[in-house]
């Protein structure tokens, strides 16, 4: 080939190299400004939704949300302790329930069965019933215990709640007993340290810190949780103590007085929301400093 | 890490000493040796406990079922009257409603997550990746009456105003388009229910995602850069191609979770058992709703069982799609073995 034509050649060449050079810098470019966007877009709806909560529910705080049973429709005055007490009765004793069940079927999957079939089945089972639809577990224990007893019953809200407890506290466990080096194990044995005091002692205690960040984690979840609520405590309008009997919980509450047409309610609605969104978000971030302080 | 210890070595040599003890010196004596087999069977008895819970709820849903099973079979499943005053019952409003609000969900919030776990991965300056990560998760830490209240009273007004009257407007005499956006201007519906939704599983998914994109063996990044590829081409063409299936695991899982929220959808989608339109604005029902709504109120009988019969589908759906999406997950963790 002569000169010339091999020059324009290579400048035809070079050219549309260029071109598609620019063309791949550009779709990078709009791919990472669409990233961006993508994140500004994640962390725009929690701030909205954490301002507007705090904004319309800071106006309810008042002593008198703590003190005053949920008033009728369309009165002045009232509160929220019935339902407050409710949910911190529940939700208190069903993390009492089911974290040792929890606890001990996450040293089952770490310490006992990791590679035997029912280790497998049951990590399975468990990541199934941590993602189950909640509102699936009330009508379980509506079955199972409200249609049997003839009753809604803070029990039956409390069993809901603990079966929601259970799969959280087991995968943290299990997760946070894995971490354990076999050393340490090997060397209790070594020692002569019969199973249960090596894991009592041993590898539990070293793992307390990620155990005590799954509860807290549990209780962040069921606190907020309704729809297990719905058929199983149900609700009430006054203060109740006896499990026994239909109870009062916060979520419910809110559910019930958002959905009403009465201003009363609905602001009552918004100060309970406060209140849990504050205490959940607490939680959370406590569960996280902890876990990020021991490890 | 060497994955297991061998619970037998350590244990057994002691108790055959014990059985078998002829010319040896007396086994060690224990302070309480019944404490092991006792904490033995706890442990174990906790684990069956789980797998009795699962049995528990499918077993408990399909005795509660079984008057709407043998009354209607399948055909529960497309036919769509709901009648409590005439005793007819058909899930499909319902179920129609939950499959298109959680795939409205999935539309928004695969690209969403996709864009934020690209972000947290590639971009993000490494001090900003922690108090962004955390932010993201926290959306998940939300309780979703919080989201329902704050949908109902903040974002369908809102939504009503700024999105669906422009719509309506613009598409208004367009014969099938316009049809999509008809409707009461209240912003209720199925699409208030999918975006809320959305937010809701955006933290799932996109933590999924994150955390399988950082598994990807820098070598494979760095050689596609070293041959000039820009951040773009290797995510989509190096890092998406080798994390595919941890991708659609965390889909799958994100979709597990917009199928069965409950209260949020409650509180925005209308509750009407209707499908006279195919409006995304017009009030519906799902099946999370139907059972919020009207079980504690059904009688027993028919109306109660279809409305249990309604959650056995619910929980089959979820737990064929959270299943899937394990055994996705559990897919990338083995190859992710065998190519290290």
């Amino acid at each position: 080939m002569s000169g010339p034509t091999t020059i324009m050649a290579r400048q035809v060449l070079q050219a549309t190299r260029e071109s598609k050079f620019a063309r791949r810098k550009r779709v990078n470019a709009i791919a990472l400004t669409l990233s961006l966007a993508a994140m500004t877009f994640g962390v725009f709806w929690l701030i909205w939704i954490l301002l507007e909560t705090v904004r319309l529910g800071i106006g309810g705080l008042s002593l008198s949300l703590f003190t005053q049973m949920t008033p009728p429709p369309q009165s002045e005055d009232g509160g929220l302790a019935n339902a407050i007490f409710g949910s911190v009765t529940m939700v208190t004793l069903a993390t009492l329930i089911g974290t040792p069940i929890g606890i001990l079927a996450g040293i089952y999957l770490a310490e006992y069965g990791q590679k035997t079939w029912l280790g497998s089945v049951t990590r399975f089972i468990n990541d199934i019933l941590l993602a189950a639809p909640s509102i699936v577990v009330g009508l379980f224990i509506y079955a199972a215990v409200v249609a049997r007893m003839k009753t809604f019953s803070g029990w039956a809200g409390v069993l809901a709640l603990a079966l929601i407890v259970i799969p959280v506290v087991i995968r943290t466990t299990e997760n946070m007993l894995s971490l354990i080096p076999n050393a340490l194990r090997e060397a209790a044995y070594a020692l002569g340290t019969p199973k249960w005091k090596v894991i009592m002692t041993v590898t539990l205690k070293s793992a307390r810190a990620g155990v005590l960040t799954g509860i807290l984690l549990a209780l962040a979840r069921i606190a907020g949780e309704t729809a297990p609520l719905l058929f199983t405590a149900l609700s009430n309008q006054f203060w109740t103590s006896d499990l026994n009997s239909p109870m009062a919980s916060l979520p419910v509450t809110i559910f019930k007085f958002a959905m009403s047409p009465y201003e009363n309610w609905q602001k009552l609605a918004w100060a309970g929301v406060f209140l849990i969104t504050i205490g959940v978000l607490v939680l959370n971030i406590l569960a996280r400093t902890f876990l990020r302080n021991k490890h | 890490m060497a994955a297991t210890l061998p619970a037998t070595p350590y244990n057994e040599p002691a108790k055959m000493e014990g059985t078998q003890s002829q010319g040896r010196p007396p086994a060690p004596r224990r302070a309480a040796p019944w404490a092991d087999t006792l904490f033995s069977v706890l442990a174990h008895g906790a684990a069956w406990l789980t797998l009795a819970l699962l049995a528990g709820i499918i077993v408990s849903l399909i005795i509660g079922a079984a008057p709407a099973i043998r009354e209607y079979g399948l055909s529960f499943l497309w036919t769509s009257d709901w009648d409590p005053v005439q005793n007819k019952y058909g899930g499909l409003v319902m179920i129609y409603g939950t499959l298109i609000t959680s795939l409205i969900a999935l539309l928004i919030a695969v690209p969403v997550s996709f864009g934020i776990a690209l972000f947290l991965t590639e971009l993000s300056p490494r001090w900003l990746k922690r108090p962004l990560g955390t932010a993201i998760e926290l959306l998940a830490a939300i309780p979703s009456i919080v989201y329902g209240m704050w949908g109902l009273l903040v974002f369908s007004p809102l939504l009503s105003a700024y999105v669906q009257l422009p719509l309506q407007a613009l598409f208004g005499g367009v014969p099938y388009l316009g049809a999509l956006f008809s409707g009461p201007p209240v912003g209720i519906g199925l699409l208030s229910a999918g975006i809320i939704l959305a937010i809701m599983i955006i933290p799932f998914i996109a933590s999924v995602m994150r955390d399988v994109f950082e598994v990807t063996p820098p070598l494979l990044k760095e050689s596609a850069y070293g041959l000039g590829s820009t951040t773009w081409e290797v995510m989509w063409k190096v890092v998406l191609p080798y994390t595919k299936t941890g991708v659609v695991g965390g889909v799958m899982l994100g979709l597990g979770r917009a199928l069965g929220e409950t209260m949020a959808v409650t509180f925005v989608i209308g509750n009407q058992n209707q499908l006279n339109s195919a409006s995304l604005f017009e009030a519906a029902n799902s099946i999370t709703s139907a059972l919020a709504n009207e079980f504690a109120e059904a009688g027993e009988g028919l109306h109660q069982a279809s409305l249990i019969y309604l959650g056995l589908v619910l929980f089959f759906i979820t737990f064929v799609v959270l299943a899937c999406s394990k055994v996705l997950l559990a897919q990338l963790k083995k190859s992710e073995g065998s190519k290290a």
